[in-house]
């Protein structure tokens, strides 16, 4: 990828998206920052959530260019709209900071989450957790006579209705990847 | 063609490439190989500072009054630690500068090695960017970037960490028009279509007026130039940030003067009542919008800025413009002017007519009398006596700095340099150090409380050694004046520390130095000694003992809107009454 010129802080050119269409109600969103894979990018992107009091929900991160050295950030945020906003312009302000994608409102978008379950039990209780993972389309990892780890793929919300499901069957531990997500389309 | 070099060699080619002349540091051992090369050069002076702190606000004076990139030196551990507040200031302010820092060598670094610290991690969040140079073939290319950093865009501090084997290694030079500048690229130029709807806007207005503040100093002369220009041909009224002062002529004749929690009341007024507010370069910083909720209800708001993030932060804007402001400012010209140069001519005389209204107000009328000094006095006096010089202002922070705003003139961009954002006690000494550095033939004035002077006085031994002719005019009520003011307006009356006990004698100490002292105390003396001050070829401490329990007034008190001001009295007593029915 050759080096990028990108208009810091705004998703167009235009200073007419920044037009203020604000309500109070807090929404969540997904971001999608690129940045150059060099030291201290992450901590520059977390320590202005935290400096600035913004929320994480969720956060993943990964070179996605290892030629350019590029990674791709997804954050999964909430706040007002007002606060939205400035989160992505500071985060337009990071040297390092390509682009910032916000993929709740650039047309639709999917995201996917992956998760591990370890369940424990024994009888009837194993039982009807080896069928809902298979209803749930989670694939067993690893199994002794005792437990099973469940592999599961899908949105948040997914993988917090199979672990509620978990629960009284015996969930022992979850590990969560945080969100990825991507926009449709060709573009 | 590739040159090899030390690291050391390079950062004092790069600062060379880079047009500079005046770095202002200490040394250390993290930092020796390039003091050593220092030493075996004569293009860039060296100024030595007292402490590290000095050495940051002497940089942040030195570009504040030139419109160039201040550089600052420091070794690493306590060196850099010591800089994070002038860091701190610039980045608050957006003044560019670029700080260098030693490090322990590359090898070393998470050892807890002597005087190491994360200095990058430590200076993360008080930096525009910061950078640890592991690499000699890269540390030019770096220097040269954090310089295109630092001046592009919103300015600001830019940090760059060196470890010592990196300083000692070889490497291959880069050229400034070699190094990859395209990783940061703001965009300079305002959208069209906005431009147009504000121009068409101006055109409209009944009652508008102009808000700018520092972002015109740091666009550049020209851009003053635009504004006085765009000011005089439309007859709207301009008022500042304290940031902004200089960039419209107090001597011109739609100046409203400083706005803001201690702003003037007409200024205050007139953004509370316009129909249309044109931000140009300002932030609706906290002390300049009061109350949000009952900021200026009934205007269209315009806000020209280089950083999206200033837009819509705090206040939304009906006509948000991205980008810089000598560049907008051209362009608004060039539209407004291709429009038949229109505007609503009655409507604005009217406009007027009410803003001299306000101005009867007077609201900042005192009076001397007696035998003691009121400070407000003191700065119409030194303003009266040196407007005429090539004169440059610092500050400290308090009182005596809104004072200072509010009774001093500033005809031109450059000329006042005080801590804004921050609010650092401790900014003028060495701030004046590094104004008097780059313009020697210029009267330096830095204007003090006795408090705020103390916390980096050490900086007097710089200004002695390199020949510095500052004149420190210290406000001396022997309190901290602002803490006592809201002391006395918010709790109760009880001075909580806020007092200054054991004082040195600053004559004394000014000689301690090898600098003059002066000290005043009668109104009557003033004039002659503020006239031996200017005259005396050296740096001097001017003690002027001032009347202890003066308020600083016009004040918006926390959480009021502009049109609840408190007016105060020139007597202490009455602003009580006034401040207590408020607040209380």
């Amino acid at each position: 990828m050759a080096a990028l010129k990108i208009k810091k802080g705004s998703t167009s050119h235009s200073a007419y998206n920044l037009r203020p269409n604000f309500s109070d109600e807090v929404e969540t969103h997904t971001l999608a920052v690129l940045v150059d894979n060099e030291p201290g990018v992450l901590a520059r992107v977390i320590g202005l959530f935290s400096g600035r009091g913004y929320n994480i929900e969720s956060l993943t991160v990964a070179e996605v260019d290892h030629t350019g050295h590029l990674s791709r950030i997804t954050i999964v945020t909430t706040g007002t709209p007002q606060v939205i906003e400035q989160i992505k312009a500071q985060l337009g302000r990071i040297v390092p900071v390509h682009d910032v994608h916000d993929l709740t409102v650039e047309g639709a978008s999917v995201e996917r989450e992956l998760a591990l379950f370890k369940v424990a039990g024994s009888g009837e209780k194993r039982v009807e957790a080896l069928r809902l993972a298979d209803i749930f389309r989670a694939n067993a990892v690893d199994s002794t006579l005792e437990s099973f780890v469940f592999e599961l793929t899908g949105t948040p919300s997914k993988i917090d209705a199979f672990a509620d499901l978990m629960r009284p069957l015996g969930l022992i531990e979850v590990a969560r990847t945080g969100v990825a997500a991507l926009s449709r389309g060709a573009e | 063609m590739t040159r090899q070099m030390t690291g050391a060699k390079m950062v004092v080619q790069a600062l060379k490439d880079q047009g500079v002349d005046t770095v202002f540091g200490y040394p250390g051992g993290a930092v020796l190989p390039i003091y050593d090369e220092i030493f075996q050069q004569n293009d860039i002076r060296h100024i030595l500072v007292r402490h590290e702190q000095g050495a940051v606000h002497a940089a942040e004076g030195y570009a504040r009054s030139t419109g160039k990139v201040g550089v600052a030196l420091v070794t690493s551990g306590p060196g850099a630690t010591n800089a994070v507040t002038g860091l701190t200031d610039a980045l608050l302010d957006s003044i560019p500068i670029v700080v260098l820092t030693g490090q322990v060598p590359t090898f070393m670094i998470g050892s807890d090695a002597f005087q190491e610290a994360d200095t990058v991690g430590i200076t993360r969040p008080c930096t525009k960017h910061n950078w640890l140079a592991k690499d000699t073939d890269t540390l030019s290319e770096t220097l040269h970037q954090a310089f295109h950093v630092a001046r592009s865009g919103r300015p600001g501090p830019v940090l760059i960490d060196i470890p010592k084997d990196v300083q000692f290694a070889n490497g291959k030079y880069t050229a400034p028009e070699k190094s990859d500048t395209s990783i940061y690229a703001p965009e300079t130029k305002g959208d069209i279509t906005a431009i147009n709807e504000l121009v068409e806007a101006m055109e409209k207005a009944e009652r508008p007026v102009f808000y700018t503040g520092g972002g015109v100093i740091n666009s550049g002369p020209k851009a003053s130039k635009l504004l006085r220009e765009l000011v005089d041909a439309t007859g709207i009224p301009i008022t500042s940030t304290l940031m902004g002062l200089g960039a419209y002529p107090a001597s011109g004749e739609n100046w409203l003067g400083m706005l803001g929690m201690h702003g003037l009341y007409e200024a205050n007024m007139a953004m509370h009542d316009c129909d249309l507010m044109i931000n140009i370069g300002a932030r609706f910083d906290d002390r300049i919008t009061g109350l949000i909720s009952a900021f200026s209800p009934g205007s269209k708001k315009a806000h020209i800025d280089i950083d999206p993030s200033s837009i819509n932060k705090v206040i939304k804007a009906d006509i948000p413009i991205v980008g810089d402001v000598e560049s907008v400012l051209t362009d608004i010209l060039k539209v407004w002017k291709a429009r038949g140069r229109t505007v609503n001519r009655e409507a604005i005389a009217k406009w007027q007519s009410q803003i001299s209204d306000w101005r009867k107000v007077e609201c900042l009328k005192y009076t001397q009398e007696g035998k003691t000094i009121k400070p407000q006095y003191a700065l119409e006096r030194l303003e009266a006596l040196t407007k005429d010089h090539d004169r440059y202002i610092t500050t400290e922070v308090g009182q005596h700095q809104m004072w200072a705003a509010q009774y001093l003139g500033f005809e031109d961009p450059n000329r006042w340099m005080t801590s804004g954002g921050l609010g650092t006690m401790g900014y003028g000494v060495p701030a004046s150090v590094g104004v008097q550095v780059a313009h020697p033939e210029s009267l330096v004035i830095n204007v003090a409380g006795e408090a705020s002077w103390l916390m980096n006085m050490q900086e007097m031994g710089t200004a002695v050694q390199f020949r510095l002719p500052v004149k420190q005019f210290i406000l001396n009520n022997e309190r901290l004046g602002m803490v006592r003011q809201w002391q006395e307006l918010l709790h109760g009356e009880r001075y909580s520390h806020s007092w200054s006990e054991a004082l040195p004698d600053f004559v004394k100490l000014a000689e301690a130095f090898g600098a003059k002292g002066i000290i005043c105390s009668d109104p009557d003396d003033l004039d002659e000694a503020i006239i031996e001050m200017i005259n005396y070829d050296g740096p001097v401490i001017f003690d002027c003992l001032v009347e202890k329990h003066e308020n600083c007034f016009p004040m918006i008190p926390s959480g009021k809107p502009h049109n609840e001001m408190l007016l105060g009295e020139a007597s202490t007593q009455g602003a009580i009454e006034a401040g207590g029915a408020v607040l209380v």
